[in-house]
């Protein structure tokens, strides 16, 4: 077994000790970012598939309970996290051509966003608990007021409560994700001012704009298929 | 020549002597440290749930209820599912041995992310923690499986607290998942291309997948047993328009696959032995590395076979029965590749290869049966029976716990520097063999017979098998005490091992017993072909 | 294989930033479509359309936002994987649900 030349001495701050060079740590945290969101797919999608399931067995009363979001706010939701992913994708890019002053601009617009966003969604909230749709003991049974004709079957005003259950759960959980995305994001603009994101290393900045996309890209199945059912009818 | 010799007569410290403070333990991110951490803690659970099973096999004595009350007996087989599937099996091969074994394999100074490394092994403590305090606070009665509605609206015992220890342990097994992967794609040393891998590192990444992308589902679905028992929504409530069926989907999407979560590992292991012991190149590697990845994919499609008689549609009984043959078919295939390795192989009885011949043996009638069950007209009769409990405890025990001692006997002298006494280790085997199916084959005659798992009474007529059985688990008991008790005592008492002394192939063979912290003083830039038995005269090593 | 000298250089994929707002003119257009076509009576096709103009707008964000388009093979695997997974998940689950009653035998 022969050995290998000795690498050379040089040893970059960021390098960690068990790698061989930074191309291949940030290639590793890249791949690790990447499979980390493989898990995340999984684990919003377990509520996805369990959501379509009830969906597709009892329509008429999941359209009913879509009916009550204002598609006006969730229209406007969607487009501030789909401009946060712009400005996300931007920060990015500065940290390509190692810009501070650029990474830091667009962390903080993308920081905007994200707030505006968790805004509108807590308003969207209130109003759900004043017109008692929050799941639970309180949630109206009323037919008129869910919306329901007068002749359905006894199980869909409980599955038109279970709508608010995977609704509330499903950006609930979105939310929580965005809340995270949030800190990341304080922690990178900190790190951002200091200078340490460069042309050679912007590792972290990447793998957080990575995070942040998945999230917009969570919203983008979520807004259709809570927001959007039936609204033809 | 051999090019490590200089570093045995220098001082390097091995991994076990640099840092001796307890901090240099709890607060290390070396993957060898963080692989005997966790071999310490699954040993603990695996009594705790061994102690469970005790109890168990005693009420089992008898036909009446005369140990424990009924409502204690569910809470014992609970534990022990609990504490065996999700703090023994699913940790124990990849954590402990892959942990240690995979950057060596590959020629790699760690894994690609320590830190997450260690921080996995705290989370498998927290998860341990809650799930410990709630059999200590009351215990669970719902099954390992926690069907719904019972967990989700019933049952009065400590559901949430087991389900958080669950969710939290969940992410210990994606954390190592994931560290794997990235590491056997980017860290492996030049030359060493994916068909040169020894096979345990394959297995290892097999693993992974499953982990990576089955456990999220278990834990949302706990998730959503949790919301359930606090909000009385009904997600699982047929009442209120649920559909207790779902859970059964949401869980067994995970709880499947973790089963070969469970047992890639142990091929691997079983992969590393064999050639070994018979000093030939494993047969078919391609095949067997082929069959590994197969198994990992089809085993997410076959979960319906646990639903047969739940209610699910007739129909998609029919589909997951048929994937449910496809899929034993690699393990087939796996087990002729064996069994054609050892075909005019120097086949030693070592005490790693009596676990490994065992494993082959007992391994292979838990697969058959499994065919049995995956039977859509026979598992009518035989669902939920003794013949299920036989089934899997053939292939989780007489398989993959075999398969773990096996490899902790074989790769003992790399991770400690010591040997343990061959003689105990031949009579430890030989009496966990015979133990383990005097235990657990009465059981296939019981299930037929008819006798229901999770009751704590039978009709006198299974007495007998029962005894049987009972015994036998006396029997196995001792034969895990007896490792437990020699391979500590190697600790002080036992011969220093050598660098190779079973002159196996392979790059962990090739560094000092134990290896010292960095692994490699320079990453190996050439690598042979795997299995390269019989290894070449002067690779021999006497001492 | 993985060669030392196989690590790709961090400058590459250095997109020209009228990229970015291209797919992002692009996403408000998919978004103004998909409210819209969802008050338009389809029939049976609304779900698909709305499904597909989520894809459609998901692939542009992984590809340009994400940078998978200029990433190593790799990352496609591990993107489409984990979707592929997923679709397991619904499909096999949804195989249950479509097809019970189909044989008219009462439970099953």
């Amino acid at each position: 077994m022969s050995i290998a030349e000795p690498r050379v001495e040089h040893h970059p701050a960021q390098l960690a000790h068990h790698f061989e060079d930074l191309g291949q740590q940030h290639e590793s945290a890249n791949l690790g970012m990447w499979t980390f969101l493989a898990t995340e797919v999984m684990f919003f999608g377990g509520l996805f598939g369990a959501f379509c399931i009830y969906r597709f067995t009892d329509p008429v009363a999941f359209a009913a309970g879509s009916h009550h979001l204002s598609v006006l706010w969730g229209t406007i939701n969607t487009f501030v996290l789909l401009t946060s992913s712009l400005t996300m994708a931007l920060a990015i890019h500065a940290g390509q051509t190692g810009e501070p002053k650029k990474q830091v601009r667009y962390l903080l617009l993308t920081m905007l966003m994200a707030t505006i966003f968790l805004g509108v969604k807590a308003s969207e909230y209130y109003e759900d608990y004043e017109k008692h749709l929050i799941p639970g003991p309180s949630f109206t049974t009323d037919l008129k007021e869910l919306g329901l004709p007068t002749d359905v079957p006894e199980h869909t005003v409980q599955h038109t409560q279970m709508f608010f259950v995977f609704y509330f759960f499903m950006t609930g959980l979105h939310a929580f994700h965005m809340v995270i995305g949030l800190g990341v994001m304080a922690w990178m603009v900190l790190l951002a001012r200091k200078g340490r994101f460069t042309r050679d290393y912007y590792t972290p900045l990447e793998c957080t704009g990575l995070y942040w996309h998945f999230v917009d890209l969570v919203w983008v199945f979520l807004f259709p298929l809570l927001y959007l059912i039936d609204l033809h009818k | 020549m051999n090019a490590y010799a200089a570093t045995e007569v220098e001082a390097e410290p091995s991994y076990l002597t640099a840092g001796q403070t307890i901090k240099s333990w709890l607060l290390t991110v070396d993957h060898k440290r963080i692989g005997l951490l966790y071999m310490v803690s699954i040993t603990l659970f695996f009594f705790i749930g061994g102690a469970a099973a005790t109890i168990l096999r005693l009420e089992l004595m008898t036909p009446g209820g005369d140990v424990v009350q009924a409502e204690t007996y569910n809470k014992m087989f609970t534990a022990h599912g609990v504490v065996m599937v999700f703090f023994f099996l699913i940790p124990s091969i990849p954590a402990v041995l892959g942990n240690f074994l995979v950057p060596l394999m590959i020629g790699a100074r760690d894994l690609a992310f320590p830190k997450l490394n260690l921080a996995s092994w705290y989370i498998y403590m927290l998860g341990g923690a809650f799930t410990l305090w709630a059999l200590l606070m009351g215990g669970v009665d719902t099954g390992w499986t926690f069907y719904t509605p019972y967990s989700s609206m019933f049952s009065n015992t400590q559901v949430m607290a087991a389900a958080v220890g669950v969710f939290i342990v969940g992410f210990s097994s994606i954390f190592t998942g994931l560290n794997f992967i990235v590491t056997i794609h980017k860290m492996r040393a030049p030359g060493m291309t994916w068909r040169k891998l020894p096979l345990f590192v394959w297995a290892m990444y097999a693993t992974s997948i499953i982990q990576i992308l089955g456990t999220p589902v278990l834990a949302v679905t706990i998730g959503l047993v949790g919301l359930e028992r606090i909000c009385g929504v009904g997600i699982f409530d047929p009442k209120l328009g649920g559909d207790p069926i779902l859970f059964q989907h949401l869980f067994w999407f995970y709880s499947h696959p973790a089963v070969y979560i469970m047992l890639l590992p142990s091929f691997g292991v079983i992969n590393e032995i064999v050639p070994c012991f018979s000093r030939r190149p494993v047969f078919g590697y391609n095949a067997m590395a082929t069959a590994m990845m197969g198994i990992a994919v089809l085993g997410f499609v076959v979960w319906g076979h646990h639903m047969l008689v739940s209610g699910q549609s007739m129909y998609a009984g029919m589909v997951f029965s048929v994937l449910s043959y496809l899929v034993a078919i690699p393990s087939g295939v796996k087990v002729f590749n064996w069994t054609a390795t050892l075909y005019k192989g120097s086949v030693s009885g070592d005490t790693p290869m009596l676990y490994a011949l065992g494993f082959i043996g007992l391994f292979t009638i838990g697969g058959l049966t499994g065919l049995v069950l995956a039977s859509l007209s026979v598992d009518v009769h035989v669902h939920d029976t003794y013949f299920v409990v036989a089934h899997f405890h053939y292939i989780m025990v007489g398989g993959a716990v075999m398969a773990y001692l096996g490899g902790i006997h074989f790769w003992w002298p790399k991770i400690t520097g010591r040997m343990y006494p061959e003689i105990w280790g031949k009579l430890a085997a030989l009496t966990i063999f015979i133990g383990f199916n005097l235990t657990f084959f009465p059981q296939f005659v019981l299930g037929y017979l008819g006798m229901p798992r999770r009751y704590y009474e039978y009709p006198p007529e299974f007495q007998v098998l029962n005894v049987m059985s009972t015994a036998g688990a006396s029997i196995l008991a001792v034969g895990y005490l007896l490792p437990l008790g020699y391979l500590l005592l190697s600790l002080w008492y036992g011969p220093v091992a050598s660098r190779n002394p079973w002159n196996a192939a392979g790059l962990e063979w090739e560094l000092p017993s134990p290896p010292t912290t960095h692994n490699f003083d320079e990453i190996p830039a050439a690598v042979e072909r795997p299995y390269d038995y019989p290894l070449r005269e002067h690779d021999r090593v006497d001492s | 294989m993985n060669n030392q000298s196989d690590h790709t250089a961090l400058h590459d994929h250095l997109l020209p930033l009228s990229a970015y707002f291209k797919v992002y003119a692009w996403l408000m257009a998919f978004l103004l479509l998909t409210v819209g076509a969802a008050y338009v009576d389809l029939g049976r096709l609304n779900f698909p359309v709305t499904m597909l103009i989520a894809v459609i707008k998901g692939v542009m964000i992984m590809l340009i936002f994400m940078h998978v388009k200029y990433s190593h093979k790799l990352v496609w695997i591990f993107a489409g994987a984990s979707f592929l997974w997923l679709l397991l998940l619904i499909v096999f689950s949804l195989n249950d649900y479509f097809t019970r009653d189909l044989l008219h035998i009462p439970g099953k």
